[in-house]
């Protein structure tokens, strides 16, 4: 009999956990929240298909029992866009860090928004690389250190929300592993967007990150997310020295615009209809 | 009653004919002269008939989106040049590993880098065997005409489907653009393979068991109704990564053997007065054309000349090569590049036979009258 | 409000030892602190106090600590 929660049981492949991540690493946390947001949504799972690349968060997609593809680094929304445009019945979700998203498959990242294709992107943002034992990513923040940033990186970080809205992202949402519900009304939000979706999901990593910056240990981080977070309707309200040392979450994007797969299937109509016509 | 369809047509076009005949449903990529009309014609063709067509933001995601397209069951195809055939090796890599049906068609243009755009060349022959990382299985196919484009696009195809894995067509822009007048077969004139996918609702489908008997797993796509897990990391037969010794090895000798144990089927070939040569000229693509006229005319003044021409360049057709030499103690390679494809042909060879190499780099096609030359030095 | 909380006891906390890695998460933001670690794993120490507001499950990373209903109802 396989172990677990109803939502454990319902959405994962139970006999593959536990998981490969540290203890304390807030990638559990997402990922539950992405099976979370499934259900509530009554999705079918059979018609939900998970694109990880490659690094920590990608390895979820080996956990979650539905269409799961582990691609290589940098490339899952390349490889999301195929799958998407190929078969538009499906519910097509990303999952993918800030290295693996902002670094090497930041091209990807932008165009994917631009296109508004209809895929959710979850960015699990540890804000290092831990596969591969710390190194610093563009999401480290600056002065902050990696073991290839052993003085602290030089190295301006993205933000990541503004990125994605930039480039066209037509929902763009950030939240921490510490406020999961709000995480998964978030993910709920970007499924049911008809258009290209960003989550950015801060999570913990105590080992890595968290060790290198002397942030404690992983109730340390998930206090830091409690008391640092920001929301950024409150914010609006707020002196400025009542925001220095926080960090923005909330809904920061949300408007409809045209969808990419959408868009080409009328496309095709309206070319074959023209073809037929003048036959 | 289907009537025969004669066009004159360019190698490039002959290749979508040939995909879209073969049921190309997909196709992702990104200009690269000489192989950009290849999507031009996809983007215009394709929503015609049902299908998509979309221009991605790199080479790299061109190949990831194929890949994309054929995991939820569309044929699908993409098309480049040498710099954009060295950045869709590390997916190309990612395809033969997780065993996802493609096709990649590389018009070569001379190299390296950017090199002569665009001028003829054939140096992807090696790239085409061992670009990407690690050991893996390669086919290659190489027409030499405006016809064996279309005829081997649809091959292509139909073996990227029989034995799940990344088809290779290596055309050099001699081909690519090169026109002619063409008879389009019909449908039911050329064979067209799916991927056998498995029973609906089988409750005991394992995504990357093979079953007995069969030379591949079978292949569901996404939705079909199986929740399976694909991966470029080392996978058991459910498709989950494991780091056993004995799940790689087996794994890898699934890749290559599932290719080496079907070489007769994959290798194919034409020779030209093979039977009495005494040099044995071996070319392929372009170049043949200019190997066959050179022998044509070594034959009218008595020297005993043949041609070898293989179609599949990778697996490369080592039993009938190694044959030849038994009976022709001299063979002349030549292609447009330093020496790639008389590498094996040294690995083969019968001991006695000396191999002879003519190549040439500087972005103009190789003629007859060189070839006749070399022959002449060699004979 | 009687009602939903006779409901909410119906609900069993369990925990999955060998899953747990012994974070603390669910320790530290249980709201009525009825769970602690002993060797590195969780466990339950006041089962009556737990009102089974299932933070500790929104919060584990290791999805060792879940609510589920009484089986035997």
């Amino acid at each position: 009999m396989s172990l677990g929660s109803p939502v454990v049981k319902e959405y994962f492949r139970s006999d593959r956990l536990p998981h490969i991540w540290c203890p304390g690493c807030g990638h559990g946390v997402i990922m539950r929240g992405i099976a979370v947001a499934i259900d509530n949504l009554k999705l079918d799972k059979n018609k939900v298909c998970i694109v990880s690349g490659i690094g920590c968060s990608s390895r979820a997609a080996g956990y979650m029992d539905f269409n799961t593809l582990h691609t290589a680094h940098g490339r899952a929304l390349a490889f999301a866009t195929g799958v998407k445009l190929a078969n538009p019945e499906l519910e097509v979700i990303v999952v993918t860090g800030d290295g693996d998203c902002t670094a090497i498959g930041g091209n990807h990242f932008i165009h994917a928004a631009r296109r508004n294709i209809d895929i959710t992107t979850i960015l699990f943002n540890n804000k290092i690389y831990g596969m591969t034992g710390g190194q610093s990513s563009p999401a480290t923040p600056q002065t902050e250190k990696g073991t290839t940033a052993p003085y602290g990186t030089v190295d301006p970080d993205f933000d990541i929300c503004k990125l994605a809205t930039g480039a066209g992202s037509s929902y763009v949402a950030r939240s921490t592993a510490y406020h999961a519900n709000q995480l998964i009304k978030y993910i709920e939000k970007g499924i049911e967007n008809k258009g290209f979706s960003l989550i950015e999901a801060i999570s913990g990593c105590p080992t890595y990150y968290g060790r290198k910056n002397k942030k404690g240990s992983a109730v340390d981080l998930m206090n830091y997310y409690k008391d640092y977070a920001l929301d950024i309707k409150a914010a609006e309200k707020l002196p400025e020295d009542k925001k220095a040392g926080k960090f923005l979450v909330g809904e920061f994007h949300n408007e409809t615009r045209p969808e990419y797969v959408s868009e080409y299937m009328k496309l095709v109509e309206k070319v074959q209809k023209e073809r037929s016509e003048n036959e | 009653m289907s009537k025969k369809v004669v066009k004159l047509m360019q190698g490039n076009e002959a290749c979508v004919e040939g995909a879209l005949a073969a049921g190309l449903q997909f196709y992702a990529g990104y200009p690269i002269t000489p192989s950009t009309e290849i999507a031009e014609i996809c983007s215009e063709k394709l929503p015609l008939v049902g299908g998509k067509f979309i221009q991605m933001e790199d080479e790299i995601a061109g190949m990831a989106a194929t890949i994309g397209g054929s995991l939820a069951g569309l044929k699908s195809m993409t098309a480049t040049s040498g710099p954009g055939f060295s950045l869709k090796q590390e997916n190309i890599g990612y395809a033969a590993m997780a065993q996802i049906p493609c096709v990649v068609v590389d018009v070569m243009r001379a190299g390296p880098s950017t090199g002569l755009p665009t001028a003829p060349s054939q140096g992807d022959v090696m790239q085409a065997k061992w670009g990407t990382h690690g050991d893996h299985p390669t086919i290659t196919l190489t027409p030499n005409s405006v016809r064996e484009a279309f005829d081997l696009t649809v091959r292509a195809f139909n073996l990227a489907e029989k034995y799940r894995t990344p088809v290779f067509l290596l055309m050099d822009e001699v081909i690519g653009h090169l026109r002619e007048r063409i008879e389009i077969p019909s449908p039911g004139e050329y064979e067209v393979f799916d991927r056998i996918k498995p029973i609906p609702n089988d409750k005991n489908y394992k995504a990357y068991a093979v079953k007995e008997g069969e030379i591949v797993p079978r292949m569901a796509a996404f939705g079909d109704g199986f929740s399976y897990h694909v991966t470029g990391l080392v996978y058991d037969e459910f498709g989950f990564p494991k780091t056993d010794t004995d799940v790689a090895e087996n794994l890898l000798n699934h890749l290559m053997g599932k290719i080496e144990n079907n070489v007769d089927d994959i290798i194919t070939y034409e020779e030209t007065q093979t039977e009495d040569a005494e040099l044995l000229i071996i070319a392929y693509g372009g170049v043949a054309r200019a190997a066959a006229k050179a022998v044509k005319e070594c034959r009218e003044q008595g020297l005993k000349v043949g041609l070898f021409r293989p179609i599949t360049l990778w697996p490369f057709p080592e039993k009938r090569v190694n044959q030849l030499t038994q009976k022709s103690k001299k063979v002349l390679v030549v292609e447009m590049n330093l020496g790639q494809y008389v590498i094996p042909v040294h690995r083969v060879k019968e001991p006695d036979s000396k191999v002879f190499h003519y190549g040439k780099v500087n972005g103009e096609p190789i003629a007859p009258d060189e070839i006749i030359k070399k022959i002449k030095e060699a004979y | 409000m009687a009602m939903a909380q006779e409901q909410k006891k119906k609900k069993n906390l369990k925990t999955i030892r060998e899953w747990c890695k012994g974070c603390g998460i669910c320790v530290a933001f249980c709201p009525v602190k009825v769970l602690k670690l002993e060797d590195e794993k969780v466990k339950v120490i006041d089962y009556d106090k737990c009102t089974r507001c299932g933070l500790c499950e929104l919060r584990c990373p290791d999805l060792a600590i879940y609510l589920e209903e009484d089986q035997n109802e």
